[in-house]
Order: C-alpha cells, then sequence, then structure tokens
C-alpha cells in the first residue's frame, strides 16, 4: 500500500508492528492503540520514534496526554463510509494542537483526498496505487472552500469579504 | 432568490468536473460500483427499479424563471418529458442514463442549481418555508439562514460520511410550513426578550420505521452562533451516532437512547469548547448574503381592484381564489400556490411544457420567481391581485388551476412500488383513485382541510405518519396492504396518526378513506371543526367504530 506524503509517493519509515510480534530494537514502529495503552512507557521509551493506529471508536482524549512524545497518530477509515476519523482528525489538529504526521489508513480512496487533507491528515495510505498517483491531481479539483477548519484555506464567506473591503477601497 | 458569485459557480463546476471523472472511471471499471455507489448518491443519483434516478436541490424552494427553464429541459433533453417534485423542495428525474448525468449536471450548474447531497449519509438540501420572504408576520426571512447553512453545509470535509442522511429544516413564521418537527434538526426563527434574532433549535424527529417528533434542545441560540452550534450537533452525532444498523443510525436514534437531557449535555459540552472560533458570523456577512437575494419592488396597488371585483361573477374563478391564493406581506398583491394535484394524475408531476410554460407566467406576474413547497405543489410568491383573473385563465390552459390545495385532493404521495425499488406497494394509483373519488369540488369544500399522505413503504417518503389521514404500504404474502392513520399533522403541533385498524387490501383502500371522511362529516362538532381536531377531541375509537363495523 503507497504512502504518500507531502504530496508524493514515500517509503514509509515505519514498521507496522502486529499485536503479537516482537518489538524491534531500534527503528520508527506503529503500533496499535490496544498495545500502546498496554504499556505507553515501553513503546515511548524504547530507541526510536512511535506512532499509534487509534481505532475510530475511541476518545481522541485517551491519546492526549501522550502526543507529545509520538511522531505519527494513524486514523482509521475501516471503509469510506464510515467518517468518524474525521472527527478525530480535526479534534487532533485544531483542539490539542497536534502538529506531527496524522495519516489516514484504512478504504483511503482518491475521492476522499481533498476531505482528508481539510480535516488535517497529512500523509496517506493509499488503498490502490493509481490513486496514490493521481493524488497531486486530485487534490487541486477544488478551489473553493466554504467552511472554516484548521487547515487555513480561505473559506468563500471571509474571501467575498476581502473583496468587498477591497473594492470599498478603491482598490 | 440567491444570485450565485463567482465563487458560487466555480464551485458547482468543480463539482461537476469531479463528478464527470467519476462517471468516467466508473464506466471503465475503475470504480468499483460499491465505490461508485457513494459518490453518485453525493451527487443525486440513485439506481431505481427501471433506471437511474436524479434528484437536483431547489434550495429552500426558491426558483428563478430561468432555473426552472432549465428543469424542464433536463426532463425534455435527457428524460421523458417531465420531472417530479418531492416533499423535500427537490425535483427527480426517473429515466436519466447514467453516461447524460454529468452533462445533465452541467446546464443546470449554468443558471447556478446543483444535485449535491441530495442523497448520501451527509447534510441533504437545507429546506424552509416555500412563502419565506412573502408571508405576513415573518420574524425575517429564513432563507438567508438557509443560504449560510446551504453553504456551511456542502462538501462538508467533516461530515460527508456521517451514520445516515441529515435533513435541516427552518421556518420563521407562527405557522409552520416547513415541518421542522419531522426533521433530524428542525430550527424555528424568533427574537428574545433583548429583541435579538435566534434560533430554538430541536433535534431528532424523523419518520421512517421508528418514528419521532423533534424535541426542543435548546430554546434559545443567536443567530451569530447557529453554525458552531450546528456543528457541535453534528460532531456529537458523527462521532456516537449508531453505524452497526442502517435502521437506527439517525439521530434520533442517538437521541433517543442517550435522552434529549444527556445529548444536550454532550452537545453543549463540544460547543462550549469552538463556539468562539471561525464559525461565528459577522454581520457583515449576514448583510452580504442578504443583499444577493432578490426582492421585488412592489408597486402600490389596490387590495380589491376593478379587475376582481368582475371576476367575481365567474364562479370558476371564484372557486380557485378563495382556495389557491393566500395573504401576501404587500397589500395589493397575493400568494398564489399552483396544484400540482390534477384530478387523475400523480401527486407533483409537471410537464417540460408546464414547466416553461409556468417560468413566462413567473416573468409576466410574479417577477420571475417560483416557489416550491413539502406539499408538492409550486407556488407564485408575488402575484399583483389584480392580474389573478389572466394568471387564472392562463393556469387553467395548462391544467393547472385545479382548486383543491390543501383539500382532501391533495395529496402527498411517494413514487411508490412503480417506481421505487425499496417499495412494497404502489402509491400514486391510490392517490390517483382518491383524487377521482373526491374530485368534486363542492363535496372537497364541505370536507374542509384534509391531508391525505401516502408511502409505499416503511421508509415514509410520503411522510404518512404526520398524513391527518396516512396510508401506509405494506406486504403480505405477495400482496400490497395498506395500514392507515388518522389523526397525523406536521405543522407546529407536529403529530403521529394513530393506527384505525387491521390492514386493508389495495382495492378497499378508496372505500376506507370515504368511511372515515363520512364518520368526520357525522363526527364532528361544526362544519369549522378540522378532521384533524375532530380526531383529536374524541380520539381513533368513534372512527373505528364506525369505518370497520360492516368490515
Amino acid at each position: 500500500m503507497p504512502l504518500v506524503k507531502g504530496g508524493q509517493i514515500v517509503a514509509d519509515l515505519f514498521a507496522h508492528v502486529a499485536d503479537d510480534a516482537e518489538l524491534p530494537a531500534d527503528g520508527a514502529v506503529l503500533v496499535t492503540a490496544k498495545r500502546f495503552l498496554q504499556d505507553p512507557e515501553a513503546i515511548l521509551r524504547r530507541p526510536g520514534k512511535a506512532g499509534v493506529i487509534w481505532p475510530n471508536s475511541r476518545d481522541v482524549d485517551d491519546l492526549v496526554p501522550y502526543l507529545e512524545r509520538l511522531a505519527v497518530v494513524a486514523l482509521v477509515f475501516p471503509t469510506f463510509r464510515d467518517g468518524r476519523a474525521y472527527s478525530q482528525a480535526r479534534l487532533l489538529r485544531e483542539r490539542f494542537a497536534w502538529r506531527g504526521e496524522l495519516r489516514a489508513t484504512g478504504q483511503v480512496l482518491r475521492d476522499q483526498f481533498v476531505f482528508m487533507l481539510r480535516a488535517g491528515f497529512d500523509a496517506f495510505e493509499v488503498k490502490k496505487p493509481g490513486d496514490a498517483e493521481a493524488f497531486a491531481q486530485t487534490v487541486k479539483r477544488y478551489s473553493v472552500f466554504y467552511q472554516p477548519t484548521g487547515d487555513g484555506r480561505i473559506t468563500a464567506l471571509h474571501r467575498r469579504m476581502q473583496l468587498r473591503h477591497s473594492e470599498s477601497a478603491g482598490l | 432568490m440567491y444570485a450565485y458569485d463567482e465563487i458560487d459557480r466555480t464551485l458547482v463546476n468543480e463539482r461537476v468536473a469531479e463528478f464527470r471523472d467519476q462517471v468516467k472511471r466508473r464506466l471503465s471499471g475503475e470504480l468499483t460500483e460499491d465505490e461508485f455507489k457513494m459518490l453518485r448518491l453525493q451527487n443525486g443519483v440513485y439506481l431505481q427499479l427501471h433506471a437511474y434516478m436524479f434528484r437536483v436541490a431547489i434550495p429552500y424552494g426558491t426558483l428563478s424563471s430561468r432555473q426552472l427553464r432549465a428543469l424542464a429541459h433536463v426532463a425534455r433533453r435527457y428524460d421523458r418529458g417531465y420531472g417530479h417534485f418531492t416533499t423535500r423542495q427537490n425535483i427527480q428525474f426517473n429515466w436519466i442514463k447514467l453516461k447524460d448525468l454529468p452533462d445533465a449536471l452541467s446546464d443546470l450548474a449554468e443558471v447556478g442549481i446543483h444535485a449535491m447531497q441530495t442523497s448520501g449519509n451527509n447534510t441533504r438540501n437545507v429546506t424552509s418555508d416555500q412563502w419565506a420572504g412573502v408571508a405576513p408576520g415573518e420574524i425575517e426571512d429564513p432563507r438567508i439562514w438557509a443560504e449560510l447553512m446551504r453553504q456551511y453545509t456542502t462538501l462538508h470535509p467533516e461530515f460527508s460520511f456521517l451514520p445516515r442522511k441529515f435533513k435541516i429544516a427552518i421556518t420563521a413564521s407562527a405557522h409552520d410550513r416547513a415541518a421542522i418537527k419531522i426533521h433530524d434538526v428542525g430550527l424555528r426563527l424568533h427574537k428574545n426578550a433583548d429583541g435579538e434574532t435566534g434560533f430554538e433549535v430541536l433535534v431528532g424527529g424523523g419518520l421512517g420505521r421508528t418514528p419521532f417528533i423533534a424535541k426542543t434542545i435548546k430554546p434559545f441560540v443567536a443567530g451569530r452562533d447557529i453554525l458552531s452550534y450546528l456543528e457541535a450537533i453534528m460532531r456529537v452525532y458523527n462521532q456516537y451516532g449508531r453505524r452497526d444498523n442502517i435502521y437506527k443510525a439517525r439521530i434520533k436514534i442517538l437521541v433517543h437512547e442517550l435522552g434529549i437531557e444527556k445529548f444536550a449535555v454532550e452537545v453543549d459540552e463540544e460547543w462550549q469548547q469552538m463556539k468562539s472560533d471561525a464559525l461565528v458570523i459577522d454581520d457583515d456577512v449576514v448583510e452580504d448574503i442578504r443583499s444577493r437575494f432578490f426582492y421585488p419592488a412592489y408597486e402600490k396597488l389596490p387590495h380589491n381592484p376593478e379587475e376582481l371585483k368582475k371576476a367575481a361573477q365567474d364562479q370558476k374563478f371564484e372557486a380557485w381564489r378563495k382556495n389557491s391564493t393566500f395573504a401576501h406581506k404587500a397589500p395589493g398583491y397575493a400568494i398564489v400556490t399552483i396544484s400540482l394535484k390534477p384530478v387523475g394524475a400523480p401527486p407533483g408531476d409537471a410537464t417540460a411544457e408546464q414547466m416553461d410554460a409556468l417560468a413566462d407566467l413567473a416573468d409576466k406576474y410574479s417577477f420571475g420567481e417560483i416557489r416550491v413547497g413539502h406539499e408538492q405543489n409550486l407556488a407564485l410568491p408575488h402575484v399583483a391581485r389584480r392580474d389573478l383573473p389572466a394568471l387564472w385563465k392562463a393556469l387553467d390552459r395548462l391544467g393547472l388551476a385545479t382548486p383543491n390545495v390543501n383539500l382532501v385532493s391533495d395529496i402527498i404521495a411517494c413514487p411508490g412500488l412503480d417506481y421505487c425499488s425499496l417499495a412494497n406497494a404502489r402509491s400514486i394509483p391510490i392517490a390517483q383513485e382518491l383524487t377521482r373519488r373526491f374530485a368534486n369540488h363542492d363535496t372537497a369544500n364541505l370536507i374542509g382541510r384534509l391531508h391525505i399522505n401516502i408511502s409505499g413503504c416503511i421508509n415514509a417518503c410520503g411522510h404518512h405518519h404526520v398524513g391527518h389521514i396516512g396510508i401506509l404500504g405494506v406486504e403480505k404474502n405477495g400482496e400490497e396492504f395498506y395500514q392507515i392513520t388518522i389523526g397525523g399533522r406536521a405543522d407546529e403541533s407536529a403529530e403521529l396518526g394513530a393506527l384505525i385498524g387491521p390492514a386493508v387490501p389495495y382495492g378497499e383502500v378508496a372505500d376506507v378513506v370515504e368511511d372515515i371522511v363520512e364518520a368526520y362529516l357525522a363526527l364532528r362538532a361544526s362544519p369549522d371543526e378540522l378532521f384533524v381536531d375532530t380526531v383529536k377531541r374524541l380520539g381513533v375509537e368513534p372512527f373505528r367504530e364506525r369505518v370497520y363495523a360492516t368490515r
């Protein structure tokens, strides 16, 4: 499954470690929330970066105490029709000021890239190689956005206000 | 109407381009049907019994004549020459081809119409009073807020994959014509003690197999805070609404399972954390939206002009005038409801020729504006009273002057088994038969206001629970049967109807309805007591006795 970051397909530096597999001695790892919460310190203290795959059925509040020491939070789309992770993503970015990698995983498809970017995701484990290759093209589909989110894109309402003010200032 | 600016136009065009690409990928097999299904639904495309069905949004029920002509064009060019107006201010085309859809959307985009989110598990078309802006005594025009919400909910990055569909309706009048109490979120504009405009917010209404009347979650939310409050509601719902069973996934079930008090606390906790952020609506933003709505410059005209006095001799005209014209906020003007319920025809259908002709009449007599109501009728919102006789003549020629608005043959019905893949039973032929039984205008007038609603299955698209008489099609051993309820209503006193007796077979439905109406005529305290009030006063029992005595 290709990983897209910064708009490009990149190598995944994080090893996905299964719940029953032994943790590698070093290197970056991505573990499930279940494994992480059993003994967070064991994951956080080892050499190498740590990331957690957080299920969409658990409040992100439980993850907040550890955010500072994590490198990646991966949120899950069990199917693309299950949109709970969009709320989790916005909460992590906008309320808990998470600045690390926010990764979308699961059934991550082309037609949701724009929504995911707007919700704060910046890394994508894309299901189909063709979708991953089309990433840069696809995210340019829209230039108008009606809602304010933490991604900083200017909303239609504010753009109108700016236009109106620049007109009235005679610019 | 609201005039799109370059920003709105760009977004709609970008959406059309995206959908064109999605259809192309579906036709080439790059997208599976499972992946494509939600994408097409979010653009208003269903797969029905015989063909694709295309549902186009008419936000808050306001159309310009140019837009109505574009709908007629779509009916003619891509469909079979007619369209069907729904109970949620949409229009549906029943015979469209998948390959034509991007072009149809593109043609509609030229006049600022789209089909975004008319289906799918997202926020649907925000609906409102079809008399908004012209009804006497309105708090203020609810469409300004509906348009703000239309923009806010369109392609929302967080709420495009909710547990289930999400419907919002707004009213600003004491008499609720928008059926807000049967919506996921109902909003009632009012002023608080300080004279500030805001909303009573209701939540958790809906019909379907588990019907609920919405409950008040907050008596007053200031206008400037309404988007953040909505976001808080939707965020709680998105995270905690059930996704294990589609019949339990609507917000009404979450509200019911948590209880309205607990649900209100959850929403409030969320809201307190984000209410002062970017979603606050400044006054100048509201004014900017308001400035792009069209308000006609009314003339100073007499209430009772010569033309009207003269036409009063004509009984047919008078019958129509008394039935289909309503008080307007401007003196000398009237709101004209156009019945799409002629005798023997499917409720809510209009041909391309009727739509075009109506667009011309709107240009001539109603400042180019047309409205669409949830009762599946249309309206001309700004007609000078002196023009009523001429308008009536023109409407009559088009078959659009049936004087049965709010009467027993003004039936709301879903498409039923004639079109819909979910239906258990037919709705349209039942409606057609009832309009024949009650075709006599004097009889219908004698009966007075009576709303019949028909749904072909438990999904309740015909809102049968809230019909004064509700008819629900079910399937019993491979045959069509109908459960009949009485006493429902969808207005400010919304209530669910009560079952009157055992289900009856297809062939008996019209007889039973006639018996119910006869029972009412015998039981009512006075000719002024409406059907629904008699049921409220007496309960179901006396009706059951009379209707089922011989069955």
